[in-house]
């Protein structure tokens, strides 16, 4: 480390930095590889069918098959598409869903940035995924892709408020936006964790996570049986692969959130020896793999929502539930019963 | 030159040819996208001075959500760029009017004493644990509470404001209760007959 840190001189912590990143990022993309494997295969099971079987040993290998099959396309762009914004759209989706990322703790100490309003950003960075959809839904120059971003971009706006207040909540459980502080409030069992104090809120935060990765069955913004595919029907080959990355990035990211705001991040499940044995990253992997096992299954069993619906779950449901939550929690927090939620 | 200068030189850079697009490009979107990269390198700007939070709630609030609607907007509207630039020349001297008077006032502000450096210094660097978040949360509820209820109380007019100004209520129009939807019992759709069974006659021989 220290002829490394000679060689690179006053370089070091961007070299550091970076490398830490390519830690995060290269894992984080294996892992999309195979929730795609993953998604395929519980489904199958699900509707008894087998999934994928014939590439590699019981069809391992077919995330690496499908990913070297979408490089080997041609990227088309249509004649009438604004050329830049085209290509930019892409990297618009995948970036935020990448960045948020930085300030996610994988245990007590192993954190990229431990920033003081680690919480905020991770609003900011993810209230921004919806550009990539917008612009790629606009520069496809097609009444399809268009139709899907409008709708994408009307639900993810909407539902980003009810998440907001969800977090409120946490933030004020815990007293604080760092995620590490976030996580070390809930020490204990399973009955030590947010979910329980903030019920509600954790059920709101978990259902318009799967709104805001346009997942089913709120996955209006690309069904297939009114408008095609929805914002990326105008992209082929690697284009088309990195929307499809992307939502499975966001995918783990809002698992991860949900386990780390609500499901107690790396605390076992019960405080006592055999659990306490299994290292805590073990444990939040474990749970990030429950709560993503959950988004395959809520795609597999329900139908696609109405529209009108989606916007009155929303608005008239969502919202109130947990601006009323807010205000228990608040009133909660004045009297003795305090200890109940921190 | 430090990191930081650096820093500030390169989100400023952006940020003024950012806020240049937003008045000269001829797209309305390309313009709003300007003008939410102008936002993005502002925010920079912001977490430069160590004002964390405003640096995220600008992103938060202005590029996640305000943007959003306004390209939502400009999307939808079909607009003739021909037709906007009819009247440029006969508009340029009023035009040119305001901007030198912009200039000027914004000249008298930050060009006067009150401005300097000398009244305004570099903020002090923080020990590791101050949290601006909670700073400004404090001095909201406390120094600047008043203020504070006030400007609530005038979003929340704006807000009712905008919903009564654009909501009407069509006659003709036709929606689904869901409380209704929700109350149907089995009983309402479907009825159980009770037939008796007869054998079936053979059809195979």
């Amino acid at each position: 480390m220290a002829y490394l840190q000679a060689l690179f001189g006053y370089m070091w912590p961007a070299v550091w930095a970076l490398a830490k990143i390519v830690a995060i990022v290269v894992p984080m993309l294996l892992a999309v590889a195979y929730l795609t494997y993953a998604e395929r295969k519980v489904i199958g099971y699900m509707q008894v069918r087998i999934g994928p079987n014939r590439v590699g040993y019981k069809g391992l290998l077919q995330p690496i098959a499908d990913g070297i099959k979408l490089m080997m396309k041609e990227i088309i762009i249509p004649s009438g598409a604004n050329k830049f914004l085209f290509v930019l759209a892409p990297v618009l989706t995948i970036a935020p869903a990448l960045a948020a990322w930085a300030v996610i703790p994988f245990s007590p100490q192993v954190v990229l940035a431990n920033v003081d309003a680690g919480l905020l950003y991770i609003l900011a960075i993810t209230s921004m995924g919806v550009y990539g959809v917008i612009i790629a839904g606009w520069a496809s120059n097609s009444k399809y892709a268009f139709l899907g971003s409008l709708r994408s971009a009307a639900q993810i706006v909407s539902y980003e408020i009810a998440m907001g207040f969800a977090l409120v909540g946490v933030l004020m459980a815990a007293q604080s936006l760092n995620l590490t502080d976030i996580v070390n409030g809930q020490k204990g069992g399973i009955f030590s964790w947010y979910w329980l104090p903030l019920f509600p809120m954790f059920i709101v935060y978990f259902i318009s996570g799967v709104a805001e990765t346009n997942r089913a069955p709120f996955d209006v913004a690309e069904g297939e049986s009114e408008i095609v595919a929805g914002f990326h029907v105008e992209y082929s080959g690697m284009a088309f692969a990195v929307f499809f990355l992307a939502e499975y990035a966001n995918m783990i990211l809002i698992a991860a959130l949900t386990s780390l705001m609500f499901l107690g991040g790396w605390n076992p499940l019960f405080n006592i020896a055999p659990f306490t044995w299994i290292p805590g990253f073990v444990w939040l992997l474990l749970k990030i793999a429950f709560v993503l096992f959950l988004f395959l299954w809520l795609r597999a069993t329900f139908p696609r929502y109405r529209y009108d619906q989606i916007m009155r779950l929303g608005w008239k449901v969502f919202i109130p539930i947990t601006l009323v939550w807010v205000v228990v929690v608040g009133a909660v927090m004045q009297t003795p019963y305090a200890y109940l939620i921190h | 030159m430090n990191f930081v200068t650096a820093v500030f030189y390169f989100f400023s850079a952006i940020l003024i040819f950012a806020a240049f697009r937003v008045v000269t490009t001829r797209n309305p979107v390309h313009a709003a996208l300007f003008l939410v990269l102008a936002f993005f390198s502002a925010s920079g700007l912001w977490l430069t001075l160590e004002a964390e939070f405003l640096a995220i709630a600008l992103v938060l609030v202005y590029v996640g959500a305000v943007m959003v609607l306004f390209l939502f907007v400009v999307m939808m509207l079909d607009i003739n760029i021909d037709r906007l630039r009819e009247g440029f020349w006969n508009y340029l001297p009023l035009a040119a009017l305001v901007a030198t008077m912009l200039a000027l006032e914004m000249a008298i502000v930050l060009g006067s004493r009150s401005f300097g450096l000398n009244i305004i210094p570099a903020p002090i660097a923080h020990p590791a644990g101050y949290s601006n978040t909670k700073e400004l949360g404090s001095l909201l509820y406390t120094d600047y509470v008043y203020p504070f209820e006030l400007a609530a109380v005038i979003l929340l007019v704006a807000i009712i404001a905008a919903i009564a100004l654009t909501m009407r209520r069509r006659k003709n129009s036709k929606y689904q209760d869901p409380a209704e939807q929700v109350k149907v019992k089995r009983e309402d759709r479907v009825r159980m007959v009770e037939m008796a069974t007869d054998q079936p006659s053979s059809t195979r021989s």
